[in-house]
Parts: C-alpha cells; sequence; structure tokens
C-alpha cells in the first residue's frame, strides 16, 4: 500500500471509529430518512405517480446527507484537530479523501434501511435505481465533504453549508430521479457518473487551499 | 496586526515571544506553521511543514480517541517508524502511560496539555512554536516540560508566553509585540 492510500486508510478508519463511538452522526441520518419517509408516505394522496415518490425519496437523501455533511468536520473542530492534520507532511487533499469515504459508508448505511423503507411504503426497487443511490452518494459525499471544510472555517456553518451544498445536489436531483423512472436510465447514470468525476476532481485538487487560510 | 515587524530567527535560537493579549502572539505562531497566509510582507520559514512542532491553544486531538490513538494516527501521518513505540515513549515521558487507552474527552486540562506536548514533540520537530506551554500544567507537568526542552537545546523555538521568566535561562532573544 503506497503512502498515500496508508493514510486515507487510518483517516478513514478514524472517522468510522469516532462514529461508532459517539454515534453522533449515523443514528440521526438513520432517524432522519425513515421519518421522513414516513411522512412522505402518510401526505402522498393514493395513486401518486411513480415519479413524485421518486422526487420524495431523492428529497429525503439529499436532506440526510447534508445532516451526516453538518457533522462531518465537528470532531475536528472541537479540539482543533484540523490544524494538526494540515500541519502533517502527507498530502492534504488525503484528508479530503478519508472524509469522503467516511462519509461515503454512513450515507450507504442510511440508504440500507431508507431503500427497503421505500420499497415498503411506495413502489418496488429497481436496479437503476439502487444504482442511481450509489453513484449519488460518492457524488454528494465528494461535493459535500469539501463545503462541509469551507463551511467549518464559518461562524455560521449552519447556515452556510445548505445554502452551498443544495444547489449543488440539483444535478443529482435530476440525475437521480431521471435514472429511477426514464426509459433510458443509461444516460441519466452517465450523467451521475461524470458528475461525480468532475466534482471528485475538482474537490480533490482544491482541499489544500480550502484548509490554509 | 503585526505592522512593522523585522524577525530573523537563526537555527537553534529560542526566542520568547511576549505580549498583552491580541498583540498578535498566536498570530506570529500560526503564521510561522503555515496555517494562516501574510496578507502583506514577506515570510520565509526554512523548515518543511512537517519538521514544526506546533502547540496551540486547543490540544489538537480526538476527545473520541484513545491518548495512544491519537498520537498513532498523527505517527502514521508523520511517516514515523516504529510508531507505537514511540508514541508510548512520549506518553511515558510525559506521565501519562497509565492513561494510554483512555480518551482523551475525559482527560483533565492539565492532563490534555501534556497529551499535546506529546503530539508536538512525537516526531523529533526541527522547529518549536508553542503558544503558552505552560498552560494548565501542575509542576510536575512543567518540570516535565523543561526536561523536554533541555534535551532539545539545538532546535529552533519561538514560545508565547505570557510568563517569560519561566523560561528566561533557554532564551537567546524576546519579541516583545505591542
Amino acid at each position: 500500500m503506497s503512502a498515500y492510500a496508508g493514510d486515507v486508510a487510518a483517516l478513514a478508519r478514524k472517522d468510522l471509529l469516532l462514529e461508532v463511538r459517539s454515534r453522533d452522526t449515523l443514528p440521526a441520518m438513520l432517524l432522519f430518512v425513515v421519518s421522513a419517509l414516513t411522512i412522505f408516505h402518510f401526505a402522498l394522496p393514493a395513486g401518486s405517480s411513480e415519479r413524485a415518490e421518486t422526487g420524495l425519496l431523492w428529497i429525503a437523501i439529499v436532506f440526510t446527507a447534508l445532516l451526516g455533511l453538518t457533522r462531518a468536520f465537528a470532531p475536528e473542530r472541537e479540539e482543533g484537530v484540523l490544524d494538526g492534520l494540515v500541519l502533517a507532511p502527507c498530502d492534504r487533499s488525503a484528508i479530503w479523501l478519508g472524509k469522503t469515504i467516511g462519509m461515503t459508508a454512513f450515507l450507504v448505511l442510511a440508504e440500507i434501511v431508507a431503500l427497503p423503507a421505500f420499497a415498503l411504503f411506495f413502489h418496488p426497487l429497481s436496479w437503476e435505481l439502487v444504482a442511481a443511490v450509489a453513484l449519488a452518494d460518492i457524488g454528494i459525499a465528494s461535493i459535500g465533504t469539501l463545503l462541509a471544510a469551507i463551511a467549518a472555517a464559518s461562524r455560521a456553518r449552519e447556515l452556510l453549508l445548505p445554502l452551498l451544498f443544495l444547489p449543488l445536489a440539483i444535478p443529482v436531483v435530476i440525475g437521480g430521479v431521471g435514472a429511477s423512472i426514464a426509459s433510458n436510465p443509461g444516460s441519466f447514470l452517465g450523467f451521475l457518473v461524470l458528475y461525480d468525476g468532475v466534482f471528485a476532481i475538482l474537490s480533490w485538487a482544491s482541499f489544500e487551499y480550502v484548509v490554509t487560510e | 496586526m503585526l505592522e512593522g515587524l523585522d524577525l530573523d530567527v537563526p537555527r537553534g535560537g529560542f526566542v520568547l515571544v511576549t505580549g498583552p493579549n491580541g498583540s498578535g502572539k498566536t498570530t506570529l505562531l500560526r503564521l510561522c506553521a503555515g496555517l494562516y497566509a501574510p496578507t502583506a510582507g514577506e515570510l520565509e520559514v526554512e523548515v518543511e511543514r512537517g519538521a514544526i512542532g506546533f502547540l496551540a491553544h486547543e490540544p489538537l486531538v480526538y476527545r473520541e480517541l484513545t491518548a495512544l490513538e491519537n498520537l498513532d494516527l498523527y505517527g502514521r501521518l508523520y511517516r514515523l517508524s516504529e510508531r507505537r513505540e514511540r508514541a508510548g515513549a512520549m506518553l511515558e515521558r510525559f506521565g501519562l502511560w497509565r492513561a494510554r487507552n483512555e480518551r482523551a474527552g475525559t482527560f483533565s486540562r492539565g492532563m490534555l496539555q501534556r497529551l499535546a506536548l506529546c503530539r508536538t514533540f512525537l516526531h523529533d520537530p526541527d522547529l518549536l512554536l508553542l503558544d503558552e506551554p505552560f498552560d494548565g500544567l501542575d509542576a510536575e507537568g512543567a518540570h516535565l516540560l523543561h526536561s523536554e526542552l533541555a534535551e532539545r537545546a539545538s532546535v529552533t523555538a519561538l514560545v508565547a508566553t505570557h510568563d517569560p521568566e519561566a523560561l528566561a535561562a533557554r532564551s537567546t532573544a524576546r519579541l516583545a509585540l505591542a
């Protein structure tokens, strides 16, 4: 394993360990996504279109991700740890990648509960929907982690993160809903792959400038 | 802040930085660490990023990780060989060995400062940037820090302090910020 991969693995493992011990983020994400789907189930009139149902699932996923992202840099903020990580001689993008892997893992775990709940409340899952959710997780975690780092440096972080993140999450919702219900899901899945690639590279390359003032 | 400052610290120099609250002591250390970029003027630090030992007001450790896990993580990021052994040795030196498997969040202020000192010295830095290093330390902790600094007499250091007399014997220069 290269030194870079080792750094990333150590940082991602650290995030998962912190969550196992503190249980600050994942239980809140699970509770939120299940509650949101339950509310949507009772709020949506009977006989609603598949598009409406799928759209609500994507809204639940985006806001669940936002909830997790709000806490993404909380452990680093508490004791100024981000300064310590930034001073280490490792590539600073490893901090972003480790955090992104951790955030992706939280999203996947939340969706392991959310998708069966969606199937129970609304309609059966298709492979296109599952593939779109998996691709969206990567894009959401990539750009979301970068934006969470930007917001973490601000006193108005709880306000700033949604303002930065939600506009950039709109393409994910469009691609996700399109891939889930369109007759040609391939093009929407391709769009999500492109989104992931563009924002992962942008975030990876720009993280260094975000964490140094 | 820090207007008109002209400072040249030779290798091995030990500079005490004093001044009232808000005079820029912490800002100067963060500038030297590369955590802030200067908005004007020139700053040159002839030491690589990984060779800086930075002690801040906060301990820069994860509360939910144990003392040993925190140092092990830093050891990994600093590419230290035998990092577990070095982490253990640092904890022993600062009197934290018995608390090595306790989470940092359960530590007292003084223990956190000792852990922060372990983290600062872990990678044998060439440049020490210490912000109020005696903060929270009891007499034994202060003695251990003095011993550590004595062993590293050749290391360049900038130390921001409100108590310059504690380190007066070691200092080669003083910088009083207004």
